[in-house]
Order: structure tokens, then C-alpha cells, then sequence
């Protein structure tokens, strides 16, 4: 993409995103069942944040409540977009959502038809985007001709396409074969540096966490709730299975699932 | 090798033993020619009718009623069954009306036609537009409502938030295979109603066949039967290869 490379602004930008105090429930058949509580989160521009927990602790919920498809019970969530953004966030899903009459290219243009861009314009763009995720040359395909990572880099460069200035992602190379999804997360990495975006990926895969992130924040309880958030002070390029690495993953285990949280009061096991 | 051919030939085969039976049993004597005509009657009975220029009428006559009456009903089908497919209001309003109405068959409504439109263009239009509806409407009602949700999510999450986004961007393609796989039983259920509607009074193949038949001229119905036939085999080749084209996303 053509955006200017201010990896610089990294430090001490202000927070794009900030969340305080956010609580979710829903109600069902006259229960109220609560999903998230008591929840604040603050991201720097440019930040890798990875969100882990166990699954059913209202991770992927929380993006939806970012993406404004759920409203939140109470609580503020306030979201600073970047200047040169085109939008404030797009979402890259589980399980890829490609629009099977669509052509790939087409697919990845699906945002832009939102905007007054011309036929030319878009499909331009969207070609750029697959450039990106190193898919050009499928971009007459259509989905069902994919590999499952093939379809997750088209998703990931439908989301790229509209210039959000936070990248959502929820669970995206969980649904992969291990090499596939090593491959990605390292290609994950590379666009993330190369077009100085925000990333709030959410996972369950804690390893897959401390290896891509800044930031880990563990969600845990019933509701969930923020059990800790830990800064990985490791250098990049990071090698996988490194003692670092690992030590920092028990100690995100220990958050969710053993240890007291060592923020908030509310402690549950 | 040899069980390819064969089987390639085995409806050609069945055609041609049908027709020798057919042949057979009036010129056996087994039936009357008048009540059942043989097919070696039907090409001097299509050479007469078209000669005189009533068949290439009659059909232009049915095929406007048809084309007209699929258009009507096909597209009062769609439209409402997208609006209940899409909303639970008028899901709910239109629930126990179309229990009522559903049943009744386009025969039922011939006389409401003739006192409506009398015996008119419009009337036949009328009949073959109610069969038709009910077959797309239930179609696309069900394919509108089985739309994937997560593609809706999808949608929503580019920012096509109102409900003319949602549909035009992802639920009318996603319901599409689903609304043609209706329309192509409503192809051949509209001409059943051609010969329902044409039966009291206006011209077309179907009042054709009355008129024969009351003349015992049993060779003219049967040409008039196999025209049908053919409009009809034509037609589905024609959708069938249209079908084709728009839903060419899909793997084969």
C-alpha cells in the first residue's frame, strides 16, 4: 500500500482505541446473561494487541462491540482514527466470509462499493491490496478454487482494501494447518510493519499471542473480564519456541487460568 | 465401449417403441382413430393448421399470455417474498392469508377472471400469474431466509447497514440459486395454466384444443399438446443454459 511508513510514531502516540468500563449482557428468553464486565483497554496507534481466552469468554463479542454490529450495556468505547485512514476499522473473520458469487478481486473491492470510488478505482485498489497478501495473480478466481489460507489472505486484503486504521481480527488463521498458519502469521507481521496499522487480533492460541503481539491481554471468568495484560518486551524478528517466548506463555496461562489476575479485584478460578 | 452407445441409445430407443405402440392400436383396431389419432395422422394435422396460419396465431396468443402472466407472478412473487423473507412484520402479517389462498388452484379462480376482466387477455394474464406466485413466492421466501447470516455480519461489518444494502449486496445474490430453482417449476406449472386459462373462451393454443375437441378432430389436439411439449423442452434448455451463466460461481 501506498501509505507513508511512520513506524517512528509508534511511541507515545495517543490511544485509537479506548475502552472503559465496558459491559455486555444479553438478554434471552428473560435471562440475562452477562458477557463481558468491567472491561478498559487503551491502544496506542500502531500497536499489535492480541486478546486471548478461552473460548465463550466474549473475545470475538468485544470486536463486534468495536465494529458497532452490538451495542454495549454500559461503558464507553471511544475510537481515534488516524488522520490518513479511510476508515476507522475493518474486521477479518474466522472463517474467511468470502462472497462465493464474487469474484476474488471483486470480494476484496466489497468494502470500497461503499465509498464513491469508480469501478476502476476500486478494482485498482483491491488489486494493490492483493498485491499485498501476494495473491494478484488469483484475482480472477473464485473463492471456492482457494486453499483455506488463500481464502484468509483474501480476506485479510478485503479488509486492508478500505484503509481501516484498526485492523480487527477474530481468530483468523485458527481454522489453518499449522504450517499454513505459521506462514500467514509471519505475513501478518511483515504487512502490520509495512502499512503502520493497528491490530487487535483476538485468539486462542497463546503461543500464536506472544509470538505476534505487544501486547497480550488475557480475558477470563464468566463474564469475562481483563485477568492481565503482559507487554512482550522481545525483539523482532522473534523466533518461534524461544525461551522467552514461552516463559511469557506459561505466565498468560497462569493468568487465565490458574493464577489470581493481578488487576481487578474479582478473582475467579 | 460398445455399453455407452447402447445406453446413449436407449431413450432414443423407447421413443421409437412408443410411438410403434401408439401407431399400433388404432390401425389394430384395438381403439377408434377419432378418440385416439396415430402419430404417421399428426404431421398432415400440423401442416393444415399451420397452413391456415391458426397455429402460428394460437401460439403467439398463448405465448403472450404466458410470458406475461410469468412476468406478473414472478415478480409479485419475488417482491413479496423477499419483504416477508426479510421481515418478521410482514412474515407475520401475511402468515394465515397465504394459508388461505395457497390451496385454492388457478383453476378456482377462472370465474373471478371473467367477472374481473371478462373474457380477455387480462383474465388468462390473471390466471397464469396466480400459479405462478404462489410457486416463486414460497421459492424466494425460503431462500431469502436461509441467506447464510454470517454473510449478512459480513455486510454489516463494511458498513452496508440499511436493509436495501443488505439485500442487494448480499442477500438477493446468496438467495438466487434458490429463487431460479422456483422459477423453473414455475416455467412449467404457467404453461398447465395456459390451457386453464385459455379454456374459457380466449384464443390461444389452449382454447385451440377445445375447439378440436369438440369437433373430434383429436389429430389437431395432439399437435397442439406436442407444440406445448416443445415450448415448454425449449424453454427449460433456454433457462437451463441462462442458469448456467449467472450462477457460474459455483463449482460444477
Amino acid at each position: 500500500m501506498s501509505e507513508p511508513n511512520t513506524i517512528g510514531a509508534r511511541t507515545a502516540s495517543p490511544a485509537v482505541i479506548d475502552i472503559q468500563g465496558l459491559n455486555l449482557s444479553f438478554d434471552q428468553d428473560g435471562r440475562r446473561t452477562d458477557v463481558l464486565r468491567g472491561l478498559d483497554l487503551s491502544i496506542r496507534h500502531g500497536e499489535f494487541v492480541a486478546i486471548v481466552g478461552a473460548s465463550g469468554v466474549g473475545k470475538s463479542t468485544l470486536l463486534r462491540v468495536l465494529m458497532g454490529l452490538v451495542q454495549p450495556s454500559a461503558g464507553s468505547v471511544r475510537v481515534n482514527p488516524d488522520p490518513g485512514a479511510e476508515r476507522p476499522m475493518a474486521l477479518v473473520f474466522q472463517d474467511s466470509r468470502l462472497l462465493p458469487w464474487r469474484s476474488v478481486c471483486s470480494n476484496v473491492s466489497f468494502g470500497l462499493e461503499k465509498s464513491n470510488m469508480t469501478r476502476t478505482e476500486r478494482r485498482e485498489r483491491a488489486m494493490q491490496a492483493l498485491g499485498v497478501v501476494g495473491l494478484a495473480d488469483l484475482a480472477d478466481r473464485w473463492p471456492w478454487q482457494l486453499s483455506g489460507g488463500q481464502r484468509q489472505r483474501v480476506s485479510l486484503a478485503r479488509a486492508l482494501a478500505v484503509r481501516p486504521s484498526i485492523l480487527l481480527m477474530d481468530e483468523p488463521f485458527s481454522a489453518l494447518d499449522v504450517s499454513t498458519r505459521e506462514g500467514l502469521q509471519d505475513e501478518l507481521i511483515r504487512i502490520w510493519r509495512q502499512t503502520n496499522r493497528t491490530i487487535l487480533f483476538v485468539t486462542h492460541d497463546i503461543d500464536e499471542a506472544v509470538y505476534l503481539a505487544d501486547r497480550v491481554v488475557a480475558l477470563g471468568g464468566k463474564p469475562g473480564e481483563v485477568r492481565a495484560m503482559r507487554s512482550v518486551d522481545v525483539e523482532r524478528p522473534r523466533k518461534r519456541g524461544s525461551v522467552a517466548l514461552d516463559d511469557l506463555a506459561n505466565d498468560v496461562k497462569a493468568d487465565i487460568f490458574g493464577e489470581p489476575a493481578r488487576s481487578g479485584g474479582n478473582w475467579v478460578i | 465401449m460398445k455399453n455407452t452407445v447402447v445406453r446413449r441409445l436407449l431413450p432414443l430407443i423407447g421413443l421409437l417403441a412408443f410411438l410403434a405402440v401408439w401407431e399400433a392400436v388404432p390401425r389394430l383396431g384395438l381403439a377408434q382413430r377419432t378418440l385416439l389419432p396415430t402419430p404417421s395422422d399428426l404431421p398432415e394435422a400440423f401442416l393444415r393448421e399451420l397452413s391456415n396460419g391458426i397455429w402460428i396465431t394460437a401460439l403467439g396468443n398463448s405465448l403472450f399470455h404466458y410470458a406475461l402472466g410469468l412476468l406478473v407472478g414472478a415478480g409479485c412473487g419475488i417482491g413479496l417474498g423477499i419483504l416477508t423473507g426479510m421481515f418478521g412484520v410482514a412474515e407475520g402479517l401475511f402468515a394465515w392469508v397465504s394459508r388461505i389462498l395457497r390451496p385454492m388452484p388457478g383453476l378456482a379462480w377462472v370465474p373471478f377472471a371473467i367477472l374481473w376482466f371478462g373474457v380477455s387477455e387480462a383474465g388468462a394474464v390473471f390466471i397464469i400469474s396466480i400459479g405462478v406466485f404462489w410457486i416463486v413466492y414460497f421459492a424466494t421466501f425460503g431462500a431469502i431466509r436461509s441467506v447464510d447470516r454470517d454473510l449478512i455480519e459480513v455486510a454489516q461489518a463494511f458498513g452496508f447497514s440499511s436493509a436495501w444494502e443488505r439485500l442487494i449486496k448480499v442477500m438477493l445474490p446468496a438467495a438466487t440459486p434458490g429463487i431460479l430453482v422456483g422459477l423453473r417449476t414455475a416455467l412449467g406449472q404457467a404453461w398447465m395454466s395456459v390451457v386453464a386459462a385459455e379454456l374459457f373462451g380466449v384464443s390461444g393454443l389452449g382454447s385451440r384444443m377445445m375447439q378440436a375437441s369438440s369437433l373430434l378432430a383429436t389429430d389437431i389436439v395432439v399437435v397442439y399438446m406436442l407444440t406445448m411439449a416443445a415450448l415448454y423442452g425449449l424453454m427449460d434448455a433456454f433457462f437451463m443454459f441462462s442458469q448456467g451463466r449467472l450462477l457460474r460461481w459455483r463449482p460444477s
